[in-house]
């Protein structure tokens, strides 16, 4: 089953009509705007009527597999419910007809808002400030380095340009140092998965400007030793960053300001429920520890306590500057806002048990079939190998991605993290119930069986799909990105 | 409220087939000193009908656009969202999946992200585009590493009449990247040619310009482009996606590399956010490219089909070698981008342009005549315009507010010689009534 093109539907000359007739005088446009700059041919878009359009769209959305449409433990990804209140709020008149340059005593809501949720995310994260300005978790460890860095260079520390990750870390870490002009230096984690404090030790020295973490780890790991990491990293003149893709994990219970991170980015399309949209928009709101504060971008969203109104605060000299138009992604921002205030301090602290206690309760139906590389209690995810004879008979997790869609089930992630060959990291999350991990463990032990009696069959997954499995070394050698008319291809 | 689904019951038995005690015994791992000792500071649950209250009353807080007629524009715009747009991101399957990694499954976000991709390259000219980035900025930002890792050069001059702010994240982005950033002045509300001429030679990796500019202008860009060209930089314009409905594609007059602000198409102002930052580049940079890109491929039986493609210059991949370190970016307002383009057409387009401009010209003669009120620059222009005032703009607009009228951006912000300066927008959503009073609240001396 596939879907025509919008380009290949409609008929010239067919448009949907939002726009009414010109109520001013018309002027000729050669009147107004120079030849030179007039656009000589119009734009080839599509010519077709609004029904088609939205049959179009809705038939594509049947293509697509979404949280509403079922069970999607994809790990580090945190694919928890959306719930519907958020979509009502970002959609309320004074929140999505709001223009970001209306004078501030216009917007007094949306500015309390922003003020709020700073001050709540401080709370559950034990920062002291919060900017909201990053579009997205990877924006958001920009923002932190690039603070980090005008830390250390406004203490005269220039030569502090080597951030230390670890090899389990995510790609966006080293790819964030990268952009920020630094050199990334790797660690090799340690037997049991997490940190190796002398590997740390090793690597610390003069020239670190920071240590990226991710606590509990992508291994689902907390890691035992945060404090002694904390104390080591500081005491080399480094500063410690907390990925905050986990956070999930911990809300509640723990937090990585006490743990001795000195800033964090979270991930409110993860943690803190906004959709992810099909690969966005999200959020990266960054924490930080007060001596950080000065360097958060500007403007600034603070409350003057005698007025009781807020206001958009540009005077900060030291300001890292912007990292985007604006003041962050206000729509996300207000659904998360929604969230919080849903769930009190203690429905939160009911996330991070149910997460946890989701993912110790399907690691535990599936341990014995699938191998748990570094087994011990998980936090709220967990990494598997395929089953014992897999590799024989020529069977990779990619096979087994792919027939979980057979029944039905959107796959974990696979692959990553890159320190387990063959890595199924799954992420149950706090939102599904003890009968959805029953029978997608049973699923996962099916396949198992199948793997060994018929690996042909998982091979040839998926079976029941729109497509079978695509030519990606195709698609990669002569990339076809855009459509063309027929004849004018290449 | 609460989104979990375990019972008690459910819980008990859970942690006996876990084999834990209690859910502490889960959280051994974590050392007690680092043990939250008391419940999170945070103001206590709400139901749904009263947290729907509560929401209602902070966005009755703010001064809505369906009650006062906007005339700000400065890279936020007033256009309207057709009612199809909202109706169709509001199916689950689009907006609650993650990001495309599992193609068999992905089909519908896999296909609209390349309609939209086609859709950017047809508007601007140019042979691929990605999925999107977070907004113009960082996608004019994005655009000069580009093209510093493309020419091996590490200069980029950037005219003044581009976006203050985006030129704040310009600067932001290459801080640390030992690229210098030289700013070209404008002259009369656009990039001075000589000036231009003589900053660009050969070190100089991109020119940036916006068409139209920060003030509504239009910039002579194909000669800003030969300039580029002449010394082997790229030409990079950021543009206003609408007004390629009558404005010439950047791809026709030389651009290298076209990015721009998409929030106007199909999606809310949301008060600067989510946006949409469009990139779209020639075929022969493509490899350099951030972000997501989809490839049309097919099955084992010939079906076509869309997949994640040229994924070796991304984070996931690449790790520090990346070309840049985005994820996540902006797919779901992507998705509306192609809802619109696709209801608007080709002559629709054309006919949001062209109200946009009509109203903007219409507007523009009412004001400049009034007594006391001249227009800033000569320039030609699209939806923007600057006209001189002899009174605050601030105190203007306050008066208009009184009126339903949110009046236009006071240019002094950004641009201290132009204090009393007042940036104006009209969409195709002002009407002749509202700009009429527009003019009228202008003109109208304090009482």
């Amino acid at each position: 089953m596939t879907e025509p093109l919008i380009f290949e539907l409609g008929a010239p000359g067919r448009t949907s009509s939002f726009m009414p007739e010109c109520d001013v005088p018309v002027r000729e446009t050669e009147e107004l705007i120079p030849g030179n700059l007039l656009r000589k041919k119009p734009p080839r878009l599509p010519e077709a009527g609004e029904q088609e359009v939205a049959r179009h769209f809705t038939r594509l959305s049947s293509l697509n597999y979404g949280v509403d449409t079922g069970f999607y433990p994809l790990g580090s990804c945190t694919m928890k419910y959306n719930p519907k209140v958020n979509e009502y709020a970002a959609r309320l008149p004074g929140f999505a007809r709001l223009h970001p340059y209306q004078a501030e005593d216009q917007v007094q809501g949306a500015l309390r808002l922003m003020y709020e949720t700073q001050r709540y995310l401080a709370e559950i994260t034990g920062m002291d400030e919060f900017t909201l300005q990053p579009a997205a978790g990877a924006h958001g460890e920009f923002t932190g380095l690039l603070m980090i860095k005008a830390y250390h260079d406004h203490r005269g520390e220039t030569g502090r340009r080597r951030v230390i990750v670890p090899d389990s870390s995510h790609g966006t870490n080293p790819a964030t140092a990268a952009l920020c002009g630094m050199e990334v230096r790797q660690i090799e984690s340690g037997p049991d998965g997490t940190v190796d404090l002398d590997a740390l030790r090793a690597a610390l020295g003069p020239d670190t400007a920071a240590v990226m973490l991710t606590n509990p780890n992508t291994l689902g790991l907390f890691e035992r030793d945060i404090l002694a990491i904390a104390g080591a990293v500081h005491r080399a003149g480094a500063l410690l960053y907390c990925d905050g893709a986990n956070m999930n994990a911990v809300l509640g219970i723990s937090r990585p300001g006490d743990m001795g991170f000195d800033a964090i980015h979270l991930n409110l399309h993860k943690t803190f429920s906004t959709p992810h949209g099909g690969g966005g928009p999200g959020a990266g709101p960054v924490g930080v520890k007060s001596f950080l504060a000065p360097f958060l971008p500007f403007p600034a969203v603070r409350l003057d306590p005698d007025s009781g109104t807020c206001f958009l605060d540009y005077n900060r000299p030291l300001s890292i500057g912007k990292v985007r138009s604006f003041y962050g992604n206000f729509g996300v921002v207000a659904r998360a806002y929604t969230y919080i205030r849903a769930l009190g301090g203690e429905g939160l602290r009911e996330v991070a048990e149910n997460a946890v206690i989701n993912a110790n309760y399907l690691l535990s139906l599936v341990r014995g079939t699938y191998r748990i590389p570094f087994d011990r209690r998980c936090m709220h995810e967990f990494v598997a190998v395929p089953p014992a004879g897999f590799r024989e008979g020529g069977l990779h997790t990619a096979d087994i991605a792919k027939r979980l869609m057979d029944y039905g089930y959107h796959p974990p992630t696979v692959y990553f993290p890159l320190i387990v060959e063959e890595a199924l990291m799954v992420e149950p999350t706090e939102t599904e119930s003890r009968a959805t991990l029953d029978a997608f463990a049973g699923a996962l032990l099916e396949i198992a069986r199948e793997g060994r009696e018929n690996p042909q069959l998982l091979k040839d997954a998926p079976h029941g799909t729109p497509v079978a499995r695509l030519d990606e070394v195709t698609a990669a050698r002569r990339p076809v990105l855009r459509w063309q008319p027929e004849g004018e291809e290449g | 409220m609460r989104y979990v689904i375990n019972t008690g019951e459910d819980r008990r038995e859970m942690l006996a087939r876990i084999g834990a005690g209690s859910v502490e015994d889960l959280f051994r791992d974590i050392p007690a000193e680092v043990r939250l000792k008391q419940p999170l500071n945070l103001p206590h649950p709400m139901a749904e009908p009263e947290l729907a209250r509560h929401l209602r009353e902070m966005s009755a807080a703010n001064r809505n656009l369906d009650e006062y007629a906007c005339f700000l524009g400065a890279g936020a715009y007033d256009h309207y969202v057709p009612q199809i747009v909202d109706q169709l991101l509001l199916r689950s399957e689009f907006y609650t999946a993650y990001t495309p990694y599992q193609p068999e499954i992905s089909q519908g976000t896999l296909q609209a992200v390349f309609e939209y991709q086609s859709l950017i390259c047809a508007l601007t000219g140019m042979e691929a585009a990605n999925a999107s980035l977070y907004d113009g900025a960082s996608a004019l930002a994005e655009a000069a590493l580009m093209a510093c890792g493309e020419t091996k050069r590490d200069r980029v001059v950037l005219s003044e009449t581009v976006h203050p702010e985006y030129r704040e994240t310009v600067r932001t982005y290459l801080r640390y990247r030992g690229v210098e950033v030289t700013e070209c002045p404008e002259t009369g509300g656009v990039t001075d040619p000589e000036r231009l001429m003589g900053m660009v030679d050969g070190r100089t990796a991109a020119v940036l310009i916006q068409q139209p500019n920060f003030f509504g202008c239009l910039e002579q860009a194909p000669e800003i482009g030969e300039a580029a060209r002449r010394h082997g930089a790229l030409f990079v314009v950021c543009a206003d996606p609408v007004s390629l409905g009558v404005l010439e594609a950047p791809g026709e007059y030389g651009a290298d590399i076209v990015v721009g602000e998409g929030q106007g198409l199909g999606n809310q102002l949301s008060f600067g956010g989510p946006c949409l930052g469009f990139m779209a580049c020639r075929q022969k940079l493509v490899r350099r490219m951030p972000g997501r890109l989809v490839g049309q491929t097919a099955d084992k039986h010939g079906r076509r089909g869309f997949v994640l493609t040229i994924q070796a210059r991304e984070q996931h991949i690449r790790r520090e070698k990346a070309t840049s370190n985005i994820c996540s970016n902006e797919a779901l307002c992507a998705l509306a981008a192609a809802i619109y383009l696709s209801c608007l057409g080709k002559e629709g387009l054309r006919r949001v342009a062209d109200l946009c401009l009509q109203k903007a010209h219409y507007a523009h003669g009412l004001i400049t005549s009034l007594e006391g009120v001249s227009s800033s620059f000569k320039a030609p222009f699209f939806k923007e315009f600057a006209v001189r005032l002899e009174e605050d703009p601030a105190g203007v607009n306050r008066r208009l507010l009184k009126d339903k009228i949110i009046g236009g951006l006071d240019l002094g912000r950004f641009y201290p010689r132009y204090s009393g300066h007042m940036l104006l927008c009209c969409t195709e959503l002002r009407t002749r009534e509202e700009i009429e009073r527009l003019a009228a609240g202008i003109g109208g001396k304090p009482s």
